[in-house]
């Protein structure tokens, strides 16, 4: 059997999350890659596992329409396509299933074998294993559940590919990147989180990002925050949000709803800080600290 | 232009979902259940588009069986102008649901199909795209922000990192995130007005689509629980247990 793995770099570099859907795929057989755009091709080559490299430089922008497309001419010769449970991942690969009237299985956390996968349904709150008859198996992977390969150590040949004839349906228009030098979310070792206790957009900045920057930390935010203006969606940990599963997780002023405990309940520690002493999320902290944030966050920065 | 809202009836997401005993499922029965909360942003979008003057209709369509007509009647109140129940009691996938909505676009001709990005129940995130692939039509997925001008829609997407924008040809799918827009209540009179819109049934048998799953629910298992921890009372205590016990830090 040989899988195909969508990859994505970003900065010259293979994406952590599509390291870890190599690594899903390497349980199935020999795997492929296949790279969009002009950019990392090099990474990409030197990722190891791989059997060979197939580059769409034409497809800077990774639009669905002519990725899937190109995937579905690719996908007889594959017994398993995979990708990061990533906004890319999770735009091209359903409507490659469309194309080829398969039944897509998205955010994959455990693979029980090459027909058997196990994936988390209701926000997390519960676990489905569940059985695909497709003779090509489409698949999400969540990268907090499988530990990526490597950057470095392989050599894989590159083929370059042309990208399908533009029918003008779909055009990229622009990318609007949020700045930041943080670490991101999904990859951050240390993740602080606030919620709406934080009050307001401006404690966002002046309570969190002394912590963070402390403790090399990437910033989230809980929905009710997200919803509030406080913080833009991108920084949402939850079901509706991004799944994050740190070393540590520091959960500041949020209560500990259903929805957000799915996004962030597989990090390693936990400590809570929150006023409320009843917080379900004092019953997921591994370390719980009941008071006020505008005074202890100021002194956990002084003492850390 | 027409607007079709595909909508899906769920447990309500205040609900804490409960695991079956016998590890079938997750239990549905005597539980409160809803419109999926995506669904409501895009139906919102497609009400907007209509009092913007760029729609002249909005259809909501649901897949299920007779009691699924709640989710319509709730569409309607707040208001959709028509809705479509494909009726089934089988359990319908990603896949099947997509086929489905694909015949009821031909029959339909919408210019605009405006669904959730995922239903809260099986977050399979799927459907939007399996259905603009199998119409041939392009897709704006996430979408934090519509706009329809010149035969083309531009759609802001919510992507890791940031948003990118795309512009589709019309007919396309539209899939709703959190941000698009927050939708409005029905209220009392609009509920009591729904109850004479046109509800139309079809049976999905009629449809010629196979419904057959192609992926079997073999189980479904409680996650592991978390255990709670201890309380600290000050920072330094928290620091110093980070540091020794965790080491985290």
């Amino acid at each position: 059997m040989t899988a195909l793995v969508l990859i994505e770099a970003e900065n010259g570099r293979i994406r952590q999350g599509s390291r870890s859907a190599v690594a899903a795929a390497s349980r199935f057989g020999d795997v492929d890659a296949l790279l969009l755009g002009k950019a990392g091709t090099e990474a990409a080559s030197k990722l190891p596992g791989i059997r060979k490299v197939l580059h769409v430089p034409a497809l800077d922008h990774a639009l669905a329409e002519p990725a899937a497309a190109l995937l579905a001419s690719l996908a007889e010769s594959y017994s398993h396509i995979l990708s990061a449970a990533s906004s890319t991942g999770k735009n091209i690969l359903p409507r490659l299933a469309g194309l080829l009237d398969a039944q897509p299985i998205s955010d994959v956390v455990a693979i029980k074998d090459d027909a058997t996968f196990v994936r988390p349904i209701y926000a997390g709150n519960a676990l489905a294993t569940v059985q695909s008859s497709d003779s090509i198996k489409i698949m999400t992977v969540r990268s907090s559940s499988f530990d990526p390969v490597e950057e470095e150590g392989g050599s894989a040949p590159i083929d370059v590919l042309d990208a399908p004839a533009d029918d003008g349906k779909s055009s990229f228009v622009k990318l609007e990147q949020s700045q930041s030098d943080r670490p991101e979310l999904e990859v951050a070792r240390v993740v602080i989180s606030g919620g709406k206790g934080l009050k307001d957009a401006s404690n966002f900045h002046t309570l969190l990002e002394p912590v963070a920057d402390k403790l090399g930390a990437a910033i989230g935010a809980s929905r009710a925050a997200v919803d509030s203006g406080f913080a833009p969606n991108e920084m949402q940990v939850g079901q509706t949000g991004k799944v994050v599963a740190p070393e540590l997780y520091i959960a500041t002023g949020l209560s500990g709803a259903i929805q957000h405990l799915a996004g962030m309940k597989d990090s390693r520690v936990i400590v809570a800080i929150n006023i409320d002493p009843e917080a379900p999320i004092f019953k997921v902290a591994d370390y719980g600290m009941v008071g006020d944030l505008f005074e202890l966050l100021p002194a956990l920065e002084k003492a850390l | 232009m027409k607007v079709l809202v595909p909508v899906k009836r769920v447990v309500d997401y205040n609900i804490k979902p409960r695991v079956a005993a016998d590890g079938s499922g997750v239990e549905t029965q005597g539980v409160k259940m809803s419109m999926n909360p995506f669904d409501e942003i895009a139906l919102e979008e497609a009400l907007r588009l209509r009092e913007k003057g760029q729609a002249d209709e909005v259809v909501a369509v649901t897949i299920g069986a007779q009691v699924a007509q709640d989710v319509l009647r709730t569409a309607m109140a707040m208001g959709a102008d028509r809705a479509i129940l494909i009726q089934t009691d089988a359990e319908v996938e990603p896949r099947a649901v997509s086929s489905l909505l694909k015949a009821v676009v031909e029959k339909e001709q919408p210019g605009l199909v405006s669904m959730g990005k995922q239903a809260i129940d099986d977050d399979m995130n799927a459907t939007g795209q399996m259905l603009a692939a199998r119409l041939g039509w392009p897709q704006g997925t996430f979408a934090s922000k519509v706009e329809i001008a010149d035969g083309r829609v531009e759609v802001a997407r919510e992507v890791d990192g940031g948003t990118e924008t795309v512009s589709l040809s019309l007919p396309a799918v539209i899939t709703a995130d959190l941000r698009l827009n927050e939708p409005r209540y029905a209220s009392l009179p609009n509920i009591m007005k729904a109850r004479k819109k046109p509800l139309e049934t079809i049976e999905a048998g009629s449809l010629g689509v196979d419904l057959t799953p192609h992926l079997k629910i073999v189980s479904v298992a409680e996650p592991p629980e978390r255990k709670a921890g201890v309380i600290v009372e000050t920072v330094e205590e928290l620091v110093e247990k980070l540091k020794t016990e965790a080491k985290v830090i």
